[in-house]
């Protein structure tokens, strides 16, 4: 796969065959330093411990754990970063070939020779006291329970036949590249969501499905894995027939005919103003998140109600970091006010407030306590910019928790014990939302979901999204503009607010307890990692952020798919911040003005720079420019 | 915007105005002295800006003039002395009433809000503005000031080159329709072919009609197109008279438009 960069034009597919280049004739430095990098990469994986925790699942059921899958993704990755070559206009573009498998499967094996130190070095060293996974269970992984020199060989082996893999998907024409990827990982995908699948088959009634599909120890089986593989080929096949039929091309230019129908009439209501396409996704959508949860098992839909939690959370941080660019590290606070109001209004095992109200009541109280924090948080800070205000929401958001644990207030919020015995929700005498019926919980978070989009989505476009927009642009200049900095600032703060206390209000009907641990600091990094990650700024984004990171990996305190994840839960968040911060720092959905800004922009205004620069050249005839003035 | 201000143009590219007696200023400074914690930024200020007027104020670093500008826009309070704008004492008001009676600032080195594109930052500049007809109007006289701002006009203003970005934060003010619009250094941060287009920019929005108060350290470039100046050192006015005079004003010229010719080369 050749990277083209933002000229397709370069492809060369037509014109002369592409030179090819010798086998040895290598980018050596960058190979020794991908391996090296990738030595580093390997021991830390496996001296964190993950190769022996992961080791008791099964992803294919005879030969394949995730504990060794563990060491086995990053030479894939590494070798096949080492290929990527960008090819700009003016450069040659080499043909792919045998070169690049033998760099890949170098790299790897270089990288896969730190793992074979690593045998070695635990077989004629014990440094346990500081590394606690320097241990007999890791050589045991490492050297295949068999001997230390198997270990030693078989490990660069195996990191020159990834490598050789990783390499040649730069080989392989993109279609085929593209195929293995997908393939591999919708069988990881397919094995790890091992325990949805069980229960969406349950929820169908096709149980013999995932029964066929998974052995005793949770893996897919042998033959299953190939069907998977299979499957997946077929369908992609399937599809690239389908898009190259010119019966799509008629189905997209009737769909561009609705999608214009819309027109742009600013005197309808802002649903009304929408393309009818649009429309009529947005409907469908809405009707299968209805529908879905009826034929979710109790495990999905307990996931899923988390992870609506934490749409609430981001969607609520978003509107002050995102929107408003105010950098809040502090939000959990806002999770907490609405978690403790509930829970000292409505249960009766608060020590204080009889008789208890309803949860309706309760949230309402919720909402204007959170109003009232998110002014007194708000309005200390907003005079201060950038690091100072993040250190001191930070502050603000450990005062809460220490606050609540507090034997000063004891006498209400109860320490350390929290508050237990809060009842769920009864929804004016028409059912009952508890924590023990997912289901019902997971309708309570949907509701408030949509009221959250909604708000979210008609405040970006208003006024005062506007107003927030050009306060993260630039604060003086908005104020000079007529923006009244400080109330816009504590409004945002305020809506945040509100968004948040939702989802604490909800989650203490859910779990039936609150506790000050249930809203560390790690809650709020959490919060702005889902919503970095998916694309400040941008509903859509924040929401897939949410769906991945939550349902994936878990909340702080909450499980995800990967439950033998729990453990390096915070690594991996760290990890992602990190890579994202490098990568794309448009986050996983970039929004459109994101993506605009970062890529289309850049091209045309690159375009038109040169043709100025050509035109300036011109007409000074290289002369001195802008001299000459009086 | 205020309706009981005296004489509120009804089409912006009125230029027949010009001449407009000079009954009541715009705006007025009335022995403004401000000061930052305990020190004595600006001395006894006094300012006025009649209608139609290209003006500017001219000084070195650190003689007050962004100060000047802070002031009037309500940045800063003065501690005594009054701002006023239309016969209308503003000393207590704050920015967001001044924007709302008429003031408005293009910014030094433009400071357009990057991330956001081109019609959105001509939007912000209408932010306190209900009429939507009037903003649609200035919006495209706007455009025929600057048609190359409706070529961009969904592009991020970031992505804009140096003379294109300085065109949409002239606009941007514009969209405010403002009395007075306040210029913070123009030449500040551009090449010097651009200074001069900037200058040919300014000029040309006079000559539609708008009255121009600029804060400038670049004396020859700023009195080329000015009517009037003053010059402002360490916070007092040194110096007022008509552009010619100040031109040829032996004391200006020596001092403060010698160094400054020697930096600029």
């Amino acid at each position: 796969m050749t990277e083209t960069g933002y000229f397709p034009a370069t492809q060369g597919a037509t014109e002369a065959p592409a030179p090819r280049r010798r086998l040895l004739d290598q980018d050596w430095p960058k190979l020794l330093r991908a391996g090296a990098i990738l030595a580093v990469g390997q021991v830390f994986i496996a001296l964190s411990g993950m190769p022996v925790t992961f080791d008791r699942r099964l992803l294919i059921d005879p030969i394949l754990s995730l504990g060794y899958l563990s060491l086995l993704w990053l030479p894939l990755v590494v070798s096949y970063w080492v290929g990527r070559e960008q090819v700009l206009e003016g450069m040659t573009a080499y043909a792919k070939g045998g070169r690049d498998v033998l760099a890949g499967a170098m790299t790897a094996l270089l990288g896969n020779a730190g793992l074979a130190l690593l045998v070695v070095g635990i077989t004629h060293f014990d440094i346990r006291d500081p590394l606690v996974n320097w241990s007999p269970q890791l050589l045991g992984i490492l050297e295949f329970e068999e001997s230390v020199w198997l270990g030693a060989l078989i490990w660069p082996a195996i990191g020159a036949g990834t490598g050789a893999l990783g390499g040649g998907l730069h080989w392989a024409s993109s279609r085929i590249s593209r195929t293995t990827v997908i393939v591999l990982l919708s069988v990881f995908g397919a094995a790890v969501l091992e325990s949805v699948i069980t229960d969406l088959t349950q929820g169908f009634h096709i149980e013999a499905v995932s029964e066929w599909l998974y052995g005793p120890k949770r893996g897919l089986t042998y033959p299953a894995a190939i069907v998977v593989a299979v499957a997946v080929v077929g369908v992609m096949t399937g599809l690239a027939a389908y898009r190259a039929s010119p019966a799509r091309d008629e189905r997209a230019a009737r769909g561009e005919g609705a999608a214009t129908s819309g027109g742009s009439d600013t005197t309808r209501p802002a649903w009304r103003r929408m393309p009818t396409r649009r429309l009529v996704n947005l409907v469908l959508t809405v009707a299968a998140i209805v529908v879905l949860p009826l034929f979710l098992g109790r495990l999905t839909n307990e996931l899923l109600a988390n992870v609506g939690l934490f749409i609430l959370l981001a969607l609520g941080l978003n509107i002050i970091v995102g929107l408003a660019g105010i950098l809040d590290l502090g939000y959990v606070a806002f999770f907490a006010v609405g978690g403790y109001s509930v829970a000292v209004l409505t249960s009766p095992g608060s020590p204080r407030f009889d008789p208890e109200i309803p949860w309706f009541g309760a949230l309402f109280v919720a909402m204007l306590l959170a109003g009232l924090a998110g002014l007194f948080i708000g309005a200390p800070v907003i005079r201060m910019r950038g690091d100072y205000l993040a250190i001191v929401t930070l502050g603000f958001g450990e005062i809460i928790r220490v606050l609540l644990l507090s034997d000063w207030l004891s006498g209400t919020f109860n320490g350390a014990q929290g508050i237990t015995n809060i009842p769920g929700v009864e929804v004016f005498g028409l059912a009952t939302v508890r924590g023990f019926e997912p289901r019902s919980v997971l309708y309570l978070v949907l509701v408030f979901c949509a009221i959250a989009v909604y708000v979210s989505w008609r405040l970006e476009n208003s006024r005062i999204g506007r107003a927030w927009m050009a306060i993260r642009e630039d604060e003086s200049v908005a104020e000079a503009m007529g923006v009244d900095t400080v109330s816009a600032k504590l409004m945002a703060f305020v809506t945040g607010a509100v968004l948040g206390s939702f989802s604490g209000a909800i989650l203490s009907a859910k779990v039936g307890s609150v506790f000050p641990h249930s809203f560390a600091i790690i809650v709020s990094i959490v919060i702005l990692v889902v919503v970095i990650f998916g694309g400040m700024g941008n509903i859509p984004g924040v929401i897939a952020g949410a769906v991945v990171l939550i349902g994936i990996l878990g909340g702080p305190n909450q499980p995800g798919l990967l439950q033998e994840f729990a453990e390096y839960k915070i690594l991996i968040y760290g990890a992602l911040l990190v890579w994202m911060m490098i990568q794309r720092s448009e986050g996983l959905i970039p929004s459109v003005r994101r993506a605009r800004e970062l890529h289309i922009d850049e091209m045309n205004q690159d375009a038109w720079l040169r043709a100025q620069a050509a035109a300036d050249d011109a007409h000074n005839g290289g002369g001195n420019r802008g001299g000459g003035r009086p | 915007m205020s309706s009981d201000t005296p004489d509120m143009k009804t089409s912006a590219p009125a230029a027949e105005q010009e001449a407009s007696a000079h009954a009541e200023p715009v705006l007025e400074l009335r022995a403004v002295n401000t000061h930052y914690g305990a020190v004595h930024i600006l001395k006894d200020v006094d300012l006025a800006i009649y209608s139609g007027e290209l003006v500017c104020l001219l000084g070195g670093n650190a003689s007050g003039k962004s100060t000047t500008l802070r002031t009037i826009l309500g940045m800063v309070k003065p501690t005594t002395g009054d701002v006023v704008l239309n016969g209308q004492v503003v000393t207590n008001q704050s920015t967001r009433e001044r924007v709302a009676l008429g003031v408005t600032m293009v910014p030094e080195n433009r400071r357009l809000f990057k991330r956001l594109t081109v019609g959105e930052n001509l939007e912000m500049g209408a932010f306190l503005r209900s009429d939507a007809d009037g903003t649609a109007a200035d919006r495209e006289w706007v455009f025929e000031l600057f048609p190359r701002v409706k070529e961009r006009l969904n592009q991020k203003a970031g992505t804009l080159s140096g003379g294109e970005q300085q065109m949409v934060a002239i606009g941007r003010a514009l969209m405010a329709r403002p009395q007075i619009l306040l210029m913070d250094e123009p030449s500040m941060g551009l090449a010097p072919a651009l200074v001069q287009q900037n200058f040919a920019l300014i000029q040309q929005i006079h000559s539609a009609g708008v009255t121009i108060f600029m804060v400038e350290q670049n004396a020859n470039m700023a009195l080329s197109i000015a009517d009037r100046g003053w010059v402002l050192q360490t916070g007092r006015v040194v110096l007022s008279d008509s552009a010619d005079n100040l031109l040829a004003h032996p004391d200006l010229q020596a001092s403060y438009l010698g160094t400054a010719e020697d930096e600029r080369g």
